[in-house]
């Protein structure tokens, strides 16, 4: 499989070069040449107005799809509570089903579960599959990803959510495989949008980030179904559905303690330290400008006040301040409070990817060159250690606080 | 036991840079490391075949300088290496690389233990090894923070597989599982600390002398349809730098002044907490 580009009828337009999705064409001397990057997708030659790039590739065919439909969601539950993960992405469903004109399932395993339908029936699930098994009464790989196979061989639904937790990440890999289609990992966007590459066709649109969160990437899957994605808990937003009447489909499974391969010895809760943050309303988040846990404790006065959480950076966290728990980012918590105030945080990019789900943001800082102000509804250039201090005299006081 | 742990070459994201301009990633330059998941994952190879015995495999796919992260693998103290390289492996998404790193597997012959990293930093999916084990019909741990007590199956008691007794790291406390083997278990950074290469070792590791194959699409007999991007089932539509701005107003005059006229945007703001900013003082 190759790619040309034929030098003369190039008029370095560039269309080409902002199509590649991988950096596969760099222009020389004012002519589109194709790098060692290059995976010869084909991307480039349709938007080529003068055709000058050729290649030997055969279009792959795009297989009928016509019987998949529905958007599903795997609803998590570990003894018999529901993860919220499975509530935001019944949430998000809804959405997408809406633009495909289609309905939402959820898919409930367990042991006992069925008092869980009425809750995923509240958060938008039109039917729920119902799997009730004794040896699916804890989660364990193989004899979930068994049900689910079976489940989406035998109705054959159009998209499958799976949050991704540490059980859904466990999961949703080995069903992708076992179905054959493509998933995409920690989704931050999705929406449904017309493939120009399959005649109009309506397709899923994947947007997660990638590069260490640096840059972010659309994904979407054209050759298989069902287009599988996960999403981190706190992504998405939950909706509260009026009129409930969800149908139930209840199915008994066929499984085998001898299949499954493994045993659960002993699971021993550890319950994360301190608050959950990404519950929270308000957030009063710190990084490095603060001055060690007296600053913190300030942060935590003004929290207090407005009813939220303290949270910070990473930096804060390697530091030993505040616990991993508390930690917003990439490689932290995701959150979405109606208010995220930022104290002597730059806002580097890492930071950002976890916050910026956030309704309102205020940056504190005394460097008016820091990022973070660019992602702020309002900042002030000052030193927290004056600023915040000013907001507890200003917020105490008024008598109506509740 | 016959070990083999899988390794990727992964460009160092956490020295990525912008470019101001454009926005998009700066490649040039940007150094290649060992994944470093993938680097517990050895560490643990390493350990059980000093208890047990055996050998330990390190397997990549990749383009032809990958054989660097398996140069590190035997300084390290693996065996010997496998680098999958063909053209026809570029641009796969996760399906096509469990895929061919599945076929690998199968052609090195009974394998009793894969350890791979929990996920990789270019792409953070976390796929990779369960897809893996599915594709060898294999049971799995994920998020595996320690290796309890591993029993090799006895060729004594046929039809008694051994199995291996780990602690999973998961959200609200840890699972301990036993898992039958052979099985595939992939690590996370709390699981233990990676060793140094060995300096004789990796010298001899980057000489034609090392136990270094390079296998491509014929040799582990996929098609190359199956794999690489053509075997694809996902494909990148489009990359952007994410763009997060906001109004950005900042608000200017004293410390007062600035914090007042802060509330009163929050208090005439949308927010249900609007009610938290009333009465805003003189
Ligand atoms: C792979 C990877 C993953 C990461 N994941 C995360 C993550 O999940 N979450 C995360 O937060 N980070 C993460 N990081 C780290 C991230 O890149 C930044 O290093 C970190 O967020 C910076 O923290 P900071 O803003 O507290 O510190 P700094 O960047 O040092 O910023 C401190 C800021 O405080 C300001 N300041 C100083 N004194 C005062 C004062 N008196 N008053 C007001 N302002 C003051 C300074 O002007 C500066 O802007 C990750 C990094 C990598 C490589
Ligand atoms: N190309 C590859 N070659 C070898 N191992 C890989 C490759 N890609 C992923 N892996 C393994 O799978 C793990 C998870 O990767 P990922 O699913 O990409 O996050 C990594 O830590 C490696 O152990």
């Amino acid at each position: 499989m190759t790619i040309w580009i034929d030098q003369d009828n190039c008029d370095g337009c560039k269309r080409c070069q902002r199509v590649c999705p991988y950096e596969g064409i760099a222009l020389m001397d004012g002519v589109a040449r194709v790098t060692d990057r290059c995976t010869s997708c084909g991307a480039c030659v349709e938007v080529c107005k003068n055709e000058a790039i050729t290649s030997d590739i055969t279009p792959r065919a795009v297989p009928d799809f016509s019987e998949h439909k529905g958007v599903w969601v795997f609803a998590e539950q570990t003894d018999g509570v529901l993860a919220d993960v499975g509530l935001e992405l019944l949430g998000k469903a809804r959405e997408l089903a809406r633009d495909l004109n289609e309905t939402v399932s959820a898919v409930l395993m367990g042991q006992d579960v069925a008092g869980l339908c009425d809750t995923l029936a509240v958060h938008g699930a039109d039917t729920i599959y119902l799997v009730q098994d004794p040896l699916l009464k804890e989660y364990r790989t193989i004899a979930h990803a068994n049900v689910m196979e079976t489940l989406v061989n035998n109705y054959k639904p159009s998209i499958l959510l799976i949050g991704a937790t540490a059980l859904g990440r466990d999961l949703a890999p080995r069903v992708s495989r076992r179905v054959g289609s493509g998933l995409t990992a920690d989704c931050t966007e999705l929406s449904i949008d017309v493939d120009e590459n399959t005649e109009g066709s309506k397709i899923l649109w994947q947007t997660r980030p990638a590069f260490g969160g640096n840059i972010m990437a659309t994904i979407a899957n054209r050759y298989s179904r069902p287009q599988m994605a996960t999403v981190r808990p706190g992504v998405m937003e939950k909706t509260i559905v009026e009129n409930v009447n969800a149908e139930i489909i209840r199915i008994s499974p066929t499984l085998n303690e001898g299949d499954i391969k493994t045993r659960i010895l002993e699971r021993v809760k550890e319950l994360p330290k301190g608050t959950d943050i990404t519950q929270a309303n308000v957030i009063v988040a710190g990084g490095r400008g603060i001055k060690g846990k007296e600053g913190f404790e300030m942060l935590g006065k003004l929290a207090a006040l407005l009813g939220g959480e303290l949270a910070c950076t990473r930096l804060i966290v390697e530091q030993g301040i505040m616990a991993q728990g508390s930690q917003v980012g990439q490689t932290g918590k995701t959150v979405r409070p109606e208010i995220y105030i930022a104290c002597g945080i730059s806002g580097a990019i890492q930071h950002r990817a976890g916050m910026m789900g956030s309704r309102y943001i205020i940056a504190i800082n005394t460097d008016p060159g820091a990022p973070i102000f660019d992602v702020a509804n309002w900042g002030i250039v000052g030193d927290v250690h004056e600023i915040v201090p000013e907001m507890i005299a200003q917020l105490s006081q008024k008598g109506s606080l509740s | 036991m016959k070990l083999v742990v899988l390794v990727k070459q992964v460009p160092n994201t956490t020295r990525v840079k912008l470019d101001p301009k454009t926005g998009n990633l700066i490649r040039e330059g940007l150094e290649s490391i060992v994944n470093p998941d993938d680097l517990h994952a050895l560490e643990a190879a390493l350990g059980i075949k000093e208890e047990t015995g055996g050998t330990v495999t390190a397997l990549s796919m990749g383009p032809p300088q990958a054989v660097d992260a398996l140069t590190q693998a035997i300084g390290m103290g693996a065996d010997k290496g496998i680098l999958l390289c063909d053209r026809a492996f570029a641009g796969a998404d996760t399906w096509a690389t469990s895929l061919t790193l599945s076929r690998a597997i199968r052609k090195l012959g009974e394998v009793d233990l894969i350890i791979c990293g929990h996920q990789a930093i270019d792409g953070d999916t976390a796929q990779i090894g369960p897809q893996v084990a599915d594709w060898l019909g294999l049971a799995q741990a994920t998020y595996v923070k320690e290796i309890e007590h591993l029993t090799p199956a006895d060729p004594d008691k046929p039809g008694k597989p051994g199995e291996i007794i780990v602690k999973r790291r998961l959200e609200n406390g840890v699972e301990r599982l036993a898992c039958q083997l052979p099985a595939l278990v992939t690590v996370i950074k709390e699981l233990n600390q990676p060793r140094y290469a060995h300096m004789e070792r990796l010298i001899t590791a980057c000489t034609d002398k090392a136990d270094i194959l390079v296998w491509n699409a014929a040799d582990i007999g996929v098609n190359t349809c199956d794999v690489g991007l053509e075997g694809s089932n996902t494909h990148v539509i489009k990359t952007f730098t994410p763009n997060f701005k906001r109004q950005k107003e900042i608000l200017e005059g004293s410390r007062q002044e600035v914090v007042a006229e802060l509330f009163d945007r929050l208090k005439k703001s949308d927010t249900t907490l609007s009610g938290k900013f009333q009465g805003r003082p003189s």
